[in-house]
């Protein structure tokens, strides 16, 4: 008899921090000490709490520990599982008074508080290689319901009813993308699952297929219904090894119990789903590339129109859902389209999922109701900036989005708010950035992902997003012309109104964003010739002060261009025209003598 | 797959044992499974507990952990089950037999078994 569960974080972030060897380790200790019979280890998906991993709970209690190690094992297994007392070192949320006898409720802490999980309502909380752990939490009712109780229009109107819109970044209504597919007549439609999650810093979508695959299987049947398609495919990158794993699993399991296949609960309805691994090109994430990547052909965009619900995969009607999305669909059926839009804002219904990633605390995965303030993310849920840094801006939407600085920090997120101050909802990667990042550098960093993914098919792309890194690269050495910035601008605008697909189309936005709110910080790198930041290598002095200076001859021996000269016990200089500016002397300077100007 | 009956059976089977994980149940009933209760004979306790929780289809309404001491280690195997909003009850001198009627008389009954707690001789 089943006593006590241990869940052990299975997700990408606690397995590459080793999750995979403390499991193992904790399989055999609990056999070793004769607890296999009573206590279960657990496989799941992502906590969230990415930075404190590998992560363990232990229910019943409700015990999380974090930061695990293998060492940590046997003193959990002895301590806690066997005598009942909870390694305390190990815990994230220890006791309070209110809680004396056990752990507060992981609810209750700040990182968990001001969440509202529903994509990932699951993630870390079954086994996503188990299609029992998923039946027990409702899941296939939603498919169950819907095949046997509802007509396909009424599952459209449901959806439309919810105010759901695409969570892959342009938030277009799901229902209406669903409708017009469905209007089309045609012999075979497809559903696509997008999974080709490529902006730097997202990991939604990878952590929603490892942690819950049975609810995307199962909102692409529901969709395959909705609009009379048979078959539907996963769109998942090579790099989420796991997530394919797992993807894998699940619908091998599902296919074993009927749940894909032919005649689905007893019904006339049949539906399958097929795989297909991205080899990693950020361009296939939009919707006309990947869909002729699917077909077999090199992953370029074509034009829209046609948009896929009239001609999309092998020329025929298809709707092409982000893995979010999906995820949302069995609890809008299951919980019913009002309570799904009684969260969130005027357009925009419902919850988003956010990779916290950059100059922040708590790293990781959390999902919000729409309108909660940006503020409400970094600082209550976030933890705040490491250090006692000052906030400076966050990036959304990855190489697609904008930079929203600290003035806007109370704009309530939703689709319209974020496009009206210049960034977009992207997919939902939101990296922080503090005072010590140079917003020239972090515009030329997207610029330079974007130049190396643009697939080359039309020119404001490959020609324009050229041009314009080779500008940024300009400023950012101390060359830049006041006349530049004028011309970057010009040239944004003109790659925004000419470029074939949304890659090109969004790629100018850092830049763009970046000159609207930082100006000053660009005026700094032309006119100046200084990068406030310190981070632009080009603009960069150290400078040694002579009061400060003992004349230890540390820094001399330290530099590995040999270029600080001086005597013994008196003050050194540093050769301005052989330093590197690798910061090495500051660094070691034990008076803090060296100064980044 | 081939009916709705045939998930909502699967469900049931499954959802007594994922209730464990959801960790906002009414009542818990903690043993203390220090050196001193171990010795006394709490594990057999425990599982009797966790068992007869399942059996009587309390899993979604009562959970069953360990803690440490307790501090009165003759009295040893000791039990308490907290209820929100009620007295702490404690049972002392615990047995595999009394933990049974414990579960269906106090848990599920929702009369303590005031034979076995600790205020009696």
């Amino acid at each position: 008899m089943i006593r006590s569960h241990v869940l052990v974080c299975g997700g990408t972030g606690c397995t590459s921090s080793g999750s995979p060897a403390i499991r193992e380790h904790l399989e055999k200790e609990l056999k070793r000490q004769g607890l296999d019979e009573e206590i279960k280890v657990v496989q799941t998906g992502c906590f969230g709490l990415c930075a404190l991993g590998p992560i363990m709970i232990v229910y019943p209690e409700g015990t999380f520990y974090s930061r695990v190690t293998e060492n940590d094992v046997t003193e959990i297994v002895s301590e806690h599982l066997l005598k009942g007392r909870p390694v305390e070192r190990l815990i994230y949320n220890p006791k309070t008074e209110d809680m004396p006898h056990g752990v507060t409720s992981l609810s209750e802490t700040p990182f968990y508080k001001s969440q509202k999980r529903i994509a990932l309502r699951n993630c870390g909380v079954i086994d996503p290689e188990q299609i029992d752990e998923y039946i027990a939490v409702d899941g296939y009712l939603a498919l169950g319901k819907v095949l046997t109780e509802m007509k396909p229009q009424e599952v459209i109107d449901l959806i439309k009813a919810s105010g759901l819109r695409g969570r892959g970044g342009a938030g277009f209504p799901t229902g209406t993308k669903w409708q017009f597919a469905a209007n089309n007549a045609a012999d075979e439609k497809y559903v696509i699952c997008n999974a080709d999650e490529g902006d730097p810093g997202a990991f939604m979508d990878r952590s929603v297929l490892e942690g819950d695959p049975h609810a995307v299987l199962e909102a692409m049947a529901i969709a395959g219904y909705a609009i009379g398609g048979t078959h539907g495919y996963i769109y998942v990158r090579a790099e989420y090894p796991i997530a394919v794993k797992r993807l894998k699993i699940a619908i091998d399991q599902a296919r074993k119990y009927g749940l894909l296949g032919k005649n689905i609960f007893g019904t006339s309805f049949s539906f399958d789903i097929d795989i297909r691994l991205g080899a990693g090109a950020f361009v296939c994430g939009e919707e006309t590339a990947l869909m002729t990547s699917i077909e077999g052909f090199r992953g370029e965009p074509r034009n829209k129109p046609p948009f896929p619900a009239v001609k999309g995969l092998f020329a025929k009607p298809t709707i092409i859902n982000n893995v979010e999305t999906l995820a949302n669909i069995p609890q809008i059926i299951v919980q019913g389209p009002e309570w799904f839009s009684s969260m969130g804002t005027d357009c925009s219904k419902g919850t988003k999922v956010f990779a916290l990633g950059g100059k922040i605390n708590n790293t990781g995965l959390v999902e919000i109701p729409m309108g909660t303030t940006l503020r409400q993310i970094l600082f209550e849920i976030g933890g705040g900036i490491p250090d006692g840094k000052m906030f400076k801006a966050a990036q959304t939407g990855g190489p697609s989005g904008g930079c929203i600085p600290a003035q806007h920090l109370d704009t309530p997120i939703d689709y319209e708010n974020l496009k009206a101050i210049g960034s977009m909802m992207g997919s939902g990667g939101l990296i922080v950035m503090d005072e010590d990042n140079c917003m020239v550098d972090i515009a030329r960093f997207f610029l330079e992902f974007t130049v190396d993914e643009s697939c080359g098919k039309c020119t404001p792309c490959r020609i324009g997003t050229r041009r314009l890194l080779e500008m940024l690269n300009k400023i950012i050495e101390g060359n830049g012309t006041l006349e530049d910035l004028d011309k970057m601008e010009e040239l944004c605008h003109y790659i925004t109104n000419n470029a074939l697909c949304g890659l090109g189309q969004t790629a100018p936005n850092p830049v763009l964003s970046t000159l609207r709110y930082f100006r000053d910080e660009y005026v700094a790198h032309v006119v100046d010739k200084r990068c406030p930041a310190g981070v632009c290598k080009k603009l960069l002095r150290y400078e040694i002060d002579p009061n400060k200076c003992t004349g230890c001859t540390l820094c001399a021996r330290k530099c590995p261009v040999s270029c600080i000269a001086g005597k013994v016990k008196e003050p050194h200089v540093i050769d301005q025209s052989k330093c590197i500016k690798c910061g090495a002397c500051m660094e070691n300077c034990k008076f803090g003598a060296i100064s980044k100007k | 797959m081939k009916s709705l009956q045939e998930l909502a059976e699967i469900r049931d089977k499954m959802k007594g044992k994922v209730a464990l994980r959801e960790g906002h149940n009414d009542v818990r009933i903690v043993v203390g499974m220090a050196t001193c209760g171990i010795a006394a004979g709490a594990r057999p306790v425990l599982n009797t507990l966790v068992e007869e929780v399942e059996k009587q289809g309390l899993t979604e309404h009562a959970t069953v952990s360990q803690t440490g001491c307790i501090g009165i280690c003759r009295l040893e195997p000791i039990v308490e089950v907290f209820e929100a909003g009620k007295e702490k009850i404690t049972y002392v001198k615990m047995t595999p037999e009394k933990a049974k009627q414990v579960v269906k008389e106090h848990i599920k009954g929702g009369t303590p078994v005031y034979e076995y707690t600790i205020g009696e001789k």
